[in-house]
C-alpha cells in the first residue's frame, strides 16, 4: 500500500478520518434529500420540502436539529445498555463499510486485500444491531421486527455473497481496487475502449446483488423488519430523538454504501474510459464519476422502494431459497466454466 | 335477510382453518408460549381506534377478537333529541368518507313515514351525489390497501384524485366531508351552472386513476402474492356473518341493494352491472371495489346526461312533524348495506333510530377469518375488509 | 413467483408521475422543470386555495335583516348561537302612519368552537340575515376567541360571494346577496341613537327569552 501523498502515518490517518466524517453524513443527507424527500414527492405528485434552504435542501438538517431537541426516552422495561448500544452498532456497521470503498487510484481509506470479503462481513453487523434493538426495547412489535430481520439475514445474505462470488472469480481478486482494475483493463470481444464493466458479463449477478441489497437495506419490497403498517416501525418503534436519527442515518448511509459497492463491482467503479488506470487526475475526477454512478444505482433502489408493496417473510424465504440461491449458484458455475475455458 | 347457517358453511370453515394450520404444524413441535398482541386501539392499520386482541404463536394467529367502542359517539341516542332535519347533521359523521350516502336512507325512511316523495330531479341528483360519495370513499380504499401491504405511493394517488371528487361534492353541497344536503322531500339546492361538465371531466380522471391503480398495484405480482388466497371468506360464511357490499360480492354472492331493492333513486334508469368475484379472498375484494369504482363513474356519467328538469323539493311543511309509525330503509352504501330503522311518535323528533352500519357487520367476520393466518395477513385482511371506524362505533 | 411485466408496469406508473410532476410543460419548453405547476399540492401559506362559492367556511350576519326571532338559535343542532334583542319604536314609514316597533339585535354570537357547519341556521332564516362565506382563515390560539360576536360576523358579509346561476332545467330562483357594506349596517341601531324611545318592558322580556334559550 502506498502512502497518500507521502505524508506521515498520523497525518494521513487524520485526513482520512476528516474526509470520512464529512463524506458519510453528506452522502446520507444527499441521498435522503434527493430521493427520500424530493423524488418520492415527485412520484406522488407532490413538491416535497420547499421552505428550508434553496428548494428545501436543508430540510434534513432541520429535521436532525429537531431530533436532537427531543427527549431521550427509554421504555421502563428496556434493557438500557443494549438499548443504547443498538443504534451505534447499526451506524458503526455502515461507517465501516465506507472504509474499503475506492474512489480513485489512491483515494481510498484502506485498500484491504480482502476488501469485498470485509465489506460483506461488516454489512451483516447491522442485523446484530437491529436484533439488539428489537430485543432490548421490550416491545412485542420491536421483537417481531428484530426476529424478522434475523430471519431475513439468512435468506438474503447467501445470494448476496454468491452474487459477489461471480465478480470475484472474474476479477481474480477480493481487493476492490483490483476489481476496478479488472474492469478497466478488461475487454469485451476484443473491444476494450470502455473496459469491461461486469454488469455486461455478470448481469444475473447484478440483479441478484440488487435484490439482495434491497433486503439488506430493509427497503420495500423487503422491509418486513420495519413494516410501518404491521409492526408500527418494527425494531425502532421505541426509539426517539437522537437514537432514532442514528437509525435513520444508518439506513440512508448504508444505501449509499451499497450503491457504491454495486458501482465498484458491476459498473466499472471510478475509472473513466480513456484514462490511464493510475493517472493522478483520477483522484479528483474519480469521486465525481463514482458519485454519478452511485446516484443512478441509488435511484433504482429508491424507485423500487416507492413503487412496490412488501412481501411476506415466508415469501421472501421461498423466493431466496428457491430462486435466488439456485440462480446465483448457476451463475457461479457458468462464470467458472467460462473462466476455465477462456 | 341472511339465510340460516348451513352445515356446509361449517364444513368449509373447518377445512379453511385446517388448511391454514397445516403450515404451522412444525411450530407445534417447537412449542413456544402464546403471545398476546394488541393491534390497536392506536395502530396504523386500524385507521381509527379499533383494537384487535390477537393470540399469537410466533407470527401465527391462534385467535383474533375485534374489540370496538373506543369511538362510540352515541348517534342513535343523540338522534332522539334532535329534530328530523337536525339528524342529518349527525348522520353525516357516521361513515365520514361517504357522508352523503349516509343521509339518503335516513331521509328516505322519514319520507316514507310522511308519505312524501322527492321530485324526479331531486332523485337523480341524489343518486349522482350518492355515487360520487361512493367513488370518493372507495377510491381511498384503493390507495389505502397499498399502504396496508407496504406500498407508499398508491395512497397519494388516491388522495390526489379523490380530491377532485370532493371538490365536485363541495361545489354542490358546500361541504367536502359533511354535505348535509339531503332534505325530507328533496334537496337543499340545485346544481350550480357548469357543474355537469366539470363532473364529466372528473369522472374521466377517475377512470384514469382506476387504470393507474390496476398497473401500479393490482397488477403487481408482489401485491397479488400478498393478497391472493389470504383471508378467504366463502359465500355462505359471508352471508352467515351478515357481510354486505363489496365484501359479499367478492365472495361470489350476487347481491346489490341498488339493483335488488331500489328505494326510488335513479339507479334503475341507467345501464350498469353488478361485479362479483368468486374467490372471496383479499384480492377479490380489491378487484371488486376497483370495478365498482369504474362502474360508478359510468353511472354518474349516464345520470349527468339525463337529469330531468323540474323542481328539487316536494311540498313539505316548514316545520317537519313525522307522523307516528316505523320504517326501515336500507341502501347500498360504499361499505355495504346501511339501514335506518326509524320509529316516530308523531313529534318533531324521532322516537328511536336504529342504525344498521355495514362496517359493524363486516368486522364481525374477523375472528373467523383470521384464525391461522400470519401477522402480515391480519393487516391485509383488515385492509381488504375495509371498515370506517365511525361506521363501526357510530 | 414474481413475473416481471406487472412489476415493470408499476415502475412505469411512478416514473411517469414523477416526469409529469417535474416537467409539466409541453412543446419546446418540455425540459424546463416546473414542479410548482406539475404538483397537485397547494403551498398553503404562500398561495391559498379557492374553495367553491358554496363552500361552508364561515357564517356572515347581515344585521340589518335580523329580527332576533331566534329561529336559527333554536334549530341549531348543537345550540351554538346566542341571541339577545330588544324592541324600539321606529317612526312610521309614511307620514301619518302608525309607529312601528322594530327588533334590535343586542347580541348575536356564534361559537365556532361548537359549530358543526351544517348550515341549518342559514337555511331556516326567514329574513335573509345569515349567509355562508367560503372564507376559512379564522383560527385562533385561544378557543374563547372562536366566539364571533355580531360585529365580527357582520364583517364577514364582505366576503360573501354572489349566488351562482343554476344548471339548465332547474326551477330554483337565484337569490341575491344584499349589498350593504359593514359600515352602514343596522339602521335600527341608528334609530335608537337618534333618540327613539325604548320600550323597557318589552326589552326586558326579550332579554330573558334570549338568555333562557342561550344558556
Amino acid at each position: 500500500m502506498t502512502g497518500l501523498l507521502g505524508l506521515a502515518y498520523w497525518a494521513e490517518t487524520a485526513i482520512k478520518l476528516g474526509v470520512a466524517l464529512v463524506v458519510i453524513p453528506t452522502a446520507a443527507l444527499m441521498l435522503g434529500y434527493l430521493f427520500l424527500l424530493k423524488m418520492m414527492a415527485f412520484m406522488q405528485s407532490r413538491l416535497g420540502p420547499t421552505d428550508v434552504g434553496p428548494y428545501g435542501s436543508l430540510q434534513l438538517i432541520a429535521d436532525a436539529v429537531k431530533f436532537l431537541q427531543k427527549e431521550d426516552i427509554h421504555p421502563a422495561a428496556a434493557d438500557r445498555r443494549v438499548f443504547r448500544a443498538a443504534p451505534v452498532v447499526v451506524l458503526a456497521s455502515s461507517f465501516l463499510l465506507f472504509v474499503v470503498l475506492p474512489t480513485g487510484p489512491d483515494a481510498v481509506v484502506e485498500n484491504l486485500d480482502t476488501g469485498i470479503f470485509y465489506a460483506m462481513a461488516v454489512s451483516s453487523l447491522s442485523v446484530l444491531g437491529v436484533l439488539m434493538a428489537g430485543w432490548a426495547s421490550a416491545n412485542k412489535y420491536a421483537l417481531l421486527g428484530g426476529l424478522r430481520a434475523a430471519g431475513q439475514l439468512i435468506a438474503y445474505e447467501l445470494p448476496l455473497i454468491l452474487a459477489v462470488m461471480g465478480v470475484v472469480i472474474q476479477a481474480d481478486s477480493l481487493n476492490l481496487q483490483e476489481i476496478v482494475r479488472a474492469q478497466a483493463e478488461g475487454e469485451i470481444f476484443g473491444f476494450g475502449l470502455i473496459g469491461n464493466p461486469f454488469i455486461l458479463t455478470q448481469f444475473i449477478g447484478f440483479l441478484i446483488f440488487m435484490i439482495s441489497a434491497q433486503a439488506e437495506l430493509t427497503q420495500t419490497p423487503f422491509d418486513m423488519p420495519v413494516a410501518e403498517t404491521e409492526l408500527v416501525g418494527g425494531f425502532h418503534v421505541e426509539y426517539t430523538g437522537f437514537r432514532f436519527l442514528l437509525f435513520f442515518m444508518a439506513e440512508v448511509a448504508t444505501a449509499f454504501a451499497f450503491s457504491a459497492l454495486a458501482t465498484v463491482m458491476f459498473l466499472g467503479g471510478w475509472w473513466i474510459p480513456g484514462f490511464d488506470f493510475d493517472a493522478p487526475i483520477l483522484n479528483v475526477l474519480g469521486p465525481v464519476v463514482m458519485l454519478a454512478k452511485i446516484l443512478v444505482v441509488a435511484f433504482i433502489i429508491f424507485w423500487i422502494r416507492f413503487t412496490y408493496p412488501r412481501l411476506r417473510e415466508d415469501q421472501l424465504q421461498k423466493f431466496a431459497w428457491k430462486v435466488l440461491i439456485p440462480l446465483s449458484l448457476a451463475n457461479i458455475v457458468v462464470t467458472g466454466i467460462f473462466k476455465v475455458v477462456l | 335477510m341472511s339465510p340460516p347457517p348451513t352445515a356446509s358453511s361449517l364444513r368449509s370453515q373447518q377445512a379453511y382453518v385446517a388448511a391454514q394450520a397445516a403450515d404451522a404444524r412444525v411450530n407445534v413441535e417447537l412449542d413456544t408460549g402464546d403471545m398476546t398482541l394488541n393491534i390497536g386501539p392506536q395502530h396504523p392499520a386500524t385507521h381509527g381506534t379499533l383494537r384487535i386482541a390477537c393470540q399469537l404463536d410466533g407470527e401465527q394467529v391462534i385467535s383474533a377478537e375485534p374489540l370496538m367502542g373506543y369511538m362510540h359517539r352515541g348517534y342513535e341516542k343523540l338522534c332522539e333529541v334532535r329534530t328530523f332535519p337536525q339528524c342529518t347533521t349527525l348522520i353525516n359523521r357516521i361513515d365520514w368518507l361517504g357522508s352523503f350516502a349516509n343521509e339518503v336512507p335516513f331521509i328516505l325512511a322519514a319520507e316514507q313515514l310522511m308519505g312524501v316523495e322527492a321530485p324526479p330531479r331531486a332523485q337523480w341528483i341524489r343518486t349522482i351525489l350518492f355515487e360520487l360519495s361512493r367513488i370518493a370513499n372507495v377510491s381511498l380504499f384503493l390507495g389505502d390497501m397499498g399502504v396496508q401491504v407496504g406500498a407508499l405511493t398508491p395512497v397519494f394517488f388516491a388522495f390526489r384524485d379523490r380530491e377532485r371528487v370532493l371538490n365536485q361534492i363541495e361545489a354542490v353541497t358546500g361541504g367536502r366531508f359533511h354535505p348535509n344536503f339531503d332534505r325530507i322531500g328533496g334537496l337543499k339546492d340545485d346544481l350550480p351552472r357548469g357543474w355537469i361538465d366539470e363532473t364529466h371531466a372528473v369522472m374521466a380522471k377517475m377512470r384514469g386513476f382506476c387504470d393507474e391503480m390496476e398497473d401500479l398495484l393490482m397488477g403487481n405480482e408482489i401485491f397479488q402474492a400478498r393478497c391472493r388466497s389470504v383471508g378467504v371468506i366463502p359465500g355462505e360464511v359471508a352471508l352467515d356473518f351478515g357481510l354486505s357490499g363489496a365484501n359479499l360480492r367478492a365472495s361470489g354472492v350476487d347481491w346489490d341493494l341498488r339493483r335488488d331493492a331500489n328505494p326510488g333513486l335513479a339507479w334503475d334508469q341507467v345501464d350498469w352491472r353488478v361485479w362479483t368475484h368468486p374467490d372471496g379472498d383479499s384480492f377479490a375484494r380489491y378487484w371488486v371495489r376497483l370495478q365498482e369504482t369504474r362502474e360508478a363513474t359510468k353511472i354518474v356519467d349516464q345520470l349527468l346526461d339525463g337529469i330531468p328538469a323540474g323542481p328539487i323539493m316536494a311540498k313539505v311543511p316548514r316545520i317537519i312533524k313525522v307522523p307516528a309509525g316505523e320504517a326501515y330503509v336500507s341502501t347500498e352504501n360504499p361499505l355495504g348495506e346501511m339501514g335506518y330503522y326509524v320509529v316516530s311518535k308523531g313529534g318533531l323528533e324521532p322516537f328511536r333510530v336504529k342504525i344498521r352500519t355495514p362496517s359493524f357487520s363486516n368486522i364481525s367476520v374477523v375472528p373467523w377469518v383470521m384464525r391461522g393466518t400470519y401477522v402480515p395477513d391480519i393487516i391485509t385482511i383488515l385492509g381488504s375488509l375495509y371498515f370506517i371506524l365511525g361506521d363501526i362505533d357510530r | 413467483m414474481p413475473q416481471f411485466p406487472g412489476l415493470l408496469k408499476g415502475l412505469g406508473v411512478t416514473a411517469r408521475t414523477a416526469a409529469r410532476t417535474l416537467f409539466p410543460k409541453r412543446g419546446m419548453r418540455t425540459l424546463i422543470p416546473a414542479p410548482q405547476q406539475g404538483s397537485v399540492t397547494v403551498q398553503y401559506p404562500h398561495e391559498k386555495e379557492a374553495p367553491p362559492d358554496r363552500a361552508r367556511g364561515v357564517i356572515a350576519l347581515h344585521e340589518e335583516n335580523c329580527t332576533a326571532c331566534m329561529l336559527c338559535s333554536r334549530s341549531c343542532p348543537d345550540w351554538c348561537i346566542y341571541i339577545e334583542g330588544h324592541k324600539v319604536k321606529a317612526p312610521p314609514r309614511r307620514a301619518g302612519g302608525a309607529v312601528r316597533s322594530v327588533n334590535v339585535v343586542d347580541r348575536f354570537d356564534i361559537d365556532y368552537a361548537l359549530c358543526m357547519y351544517c348550515g341549518i341556521c342559514v337555511e331556516v332564516c326567514p329574513f335573509d340575515a345569515l349567509f355562508w362565506s367560503p372564507e376559512y382563515e379564522y383560527s385562533e390560539p385561544h378557543i374563547a376567541d372562536l366566539l364571533h360576536d355580531r360585529i365580527r360576523l357582520s364583517e364577514w358579509m364582505e366576503t360573501v360571494p354572489a349566488f351562482e346561476d343554476y344548471e339548465p332545467g332547474s326551477e330554483q330562483k337565484v337569490r341575491q346577496v344584499p349589498d350593504f357594506g359593514p359600515d352602514d349596517f343596522a339602521p335600527a341601531r341608528k334609530l335608537e341613537a337618534d333618540g327613539a324611545r325604548e320600550l323597557a318592558s318589552e326589552s326586558d322580556g326579550a332579554r330573558e327569552l334570549a338568555s333562557g334559550a342561550g344558556s
